[in-house]
């Protein structure tokens, strides 16, 4: 569903451009939940920002597909009307738009690229509604600003109430957990479980702590350093680099 | 009877950023078309304005407002050529002036607003929110003259512009100027010039809005400001579509 192949990605920095990602290779088909972990600097956030395509980021080698298509050749919101979904690790505020104006715009503006017709505003406060209470989210927050206000979990939380408003095929969760406490953590591990537990769908999740899989139990997880995968393995892999840490596991690997 | 003899220049600081060409265009009979209006004691009056075409525009408009009264113009200058609205209000005792307005627009055009508030007596209050949305080389002004008398003491003034630059070559100029001879005053200004947040464009665009979609809800938050004070729902719909039009074919 999503493979990333050989892929090279430089930052525009104060100092010029730095390369942060060299030879990142990683394949998560239909159907799997895989969690991307790694040291601090690894790479991680370059990733998600590559594949959403955030201003600023340059790939320079390799090449990303989606769902068969060529994700660079896409725009980002192109790139999410065809289906990919971006958590952020930092959901931006926007003064002056309601989440429910946002929202409705936005899924209406990816139906409409799709060929689908638009949601009727009836139709569209119905969904909204089901997928605030599935986050157990007031409906009242989704009639506020966006995220203005917000504290960091409820950031968080709203996040997962666009991703079940939009229901994407497929979610890239950039430390989706940071700022969570834990009642909130499991409610945003069972949202992510309900959304995007499907046999079309997948996930790429990115994390630094064992809790959040706790919940959302990966197929497969992978070691990002250096900016390429190090290592991939199945969910023990979170939890040997839980106990032993990434320095000893990392070691062991490159033995 | 006619009140100006000469067209004005940019030396006048009324006119400074006006476009002089233009004005020279209007000639000078356009300057004696004021419109004097009067509110009476305890009376409200209210006007709202969509002005802007091809050709130069120029509307003044001089209010006096008795005691206790209240007025309240809202206005979306779209000119495409250069379109000026100018208001000059002279309050009574615990009178209330309102004023709204947005200038947007590309081109070359100089779209602009200028305001003279005279708080002449005790206890009056004034609000003028501007808002300035503007790419090409155009340019949006607002110059608000605020003058409180002597013995108008506790009078409440309040001014905020805030322009927005959807390109490099556009520009916004503010011209707060605070005349008070009271002591015992509230008058505030305000002015930023800025650009579109990118940060937010982009979150708009990996949820699925395209550059010129988010372009235009940020755009609508931003203006929104200048008529908020305005309760007539449908009015306030036809300024902000009126904006939003103008905004249709602007850089992305």
């Amino acid at each position: 569903m999503l493979k990333i192949d050989n892929l090279h990605a430089e930052v525009d920095g104060a100092g010029g451009k730095k390369a942060i990602l060299k030879g990142l290779s990683l394949e998560v088909p239909a159907g799997e939940v895989h969690a991307i972990m790694g040291p601090n600097g690894a790479g991680k956030s370059t990733l998600a920002n590559v594949l959403g395509g955030k201003p600023g980021y340059e790939v320079t080698q390799g090449s990303v597909a989606f769902k068969g298509e060529d994700l660079f050749d896409l725009d980002p919101h192109e790139r999410a009307a065809t289906g990919l979904f971006l958590g952020f690790q930092y959901p931006v505020e926007i003064p002056g738009v309601s989440n429910v104006q946002f929202l409705r715009e936005a899924l209406n503006s990816q139906r409409k690229y799709r060929g689908e017709e638009a949601l009727s505003g009836g139709e569209f406060l119905k969904l909204a509604k089901d997928k605030a209470a599935l986050l157990k989210m007031d409906m009242e927050m989704l009639k506020r600003q966006v995220n203005v206000g917000f504290s960091g979990g409820e950031k968080k939380r709203a996040e997962m109430v666009q991703m079940g408003i939009l229901d994407p095929s497929f979610a890239v969760l950039d430390e989706t957990d940071s700022g969570l406490d834990i009642d909130a953590l499991r409610i945003v591990g069972e949202g992510i479980n309900s959304i995007m537990r499907s046999g079309d769908k997948g996930v790429l999740l990115i994390t630094h702590y064992q809790r959040l899989l706790d919940v959302v139990k990966p197929d497969r997880v992978s070691v990002l350093a250096g900016g390429r995968i190090v290592q991939t393995g199945g969910p023990e892999l979170a939890l040997r680099l839980e106990a032993e840490g990434y320095d000893a596991v990392m070691a062991e690997a490159a033995a | 009877m006619t009140e100006a003899q000469t067209l004005p220049t940019r030396r006048d600081e009324a006119w400074r950023y006006a476009d002089i060409d233009a004005v020279q265009r209007l000639g000078i009979a356009a300057l004696d078309t004021w419109q004097d209006i009067a509110v009476a004691d305890g009376e409200t009056w209210q006007d709202t304005m969509v002005i802007g075409s091809d050709a130069p525009e120029l509307r003044r408009i001089r209010l006096t407002l008795g005691a206790g009264a209240t007025a309240a113009i809202f206005v979306t200058n779209t000119g495409r050529d250069f379109t000026r609205v100018e208001v000059e209000v002279t309050l009574g005792k615990g009178a209330h002036f309102e004023f709204g307005g947005v200038t947007i627009g590309g081109g070359d055009a100089v779209r602009e607003f200028v305001t003279t508030t005279i708080h002449a007596e005790p206890d009056a209050t004034s609000n003028q929110t501007v808002r300035a949305v503007h790419w090409g080389t155009g340019t949006g002004n607002f110059l608000g003259e605020i003058k409180v008398a002597r013995h108008a003491q506790k009078t409440d003034a309040a001014q905020d512009f805030k322009g927005l630059l959807l390109e490099a070559g556009a520009s916004a100029n503010a011209v707060p100027q605070l005349e008070i001879f009271a002591d015992d005053v509230k008058c505030a200004h305000g002015a930023t010039v800025g650009q579109l947040d990118e940060a937010a464009r982009y979150y708009m665009a990996a949820r699925g809005l395209s550059p010129e979609q988010s372009q235009r809800l940020l755009v609508q938050a931003f203006l929104g400001d200048a008529f908020v004070e305005l309760d007539d729902e449908a009015a306030r719909e036809k300024l902000l579509d009126a904006a939003l039009t103008a905004l249709e074919g602007a850089s992305l």
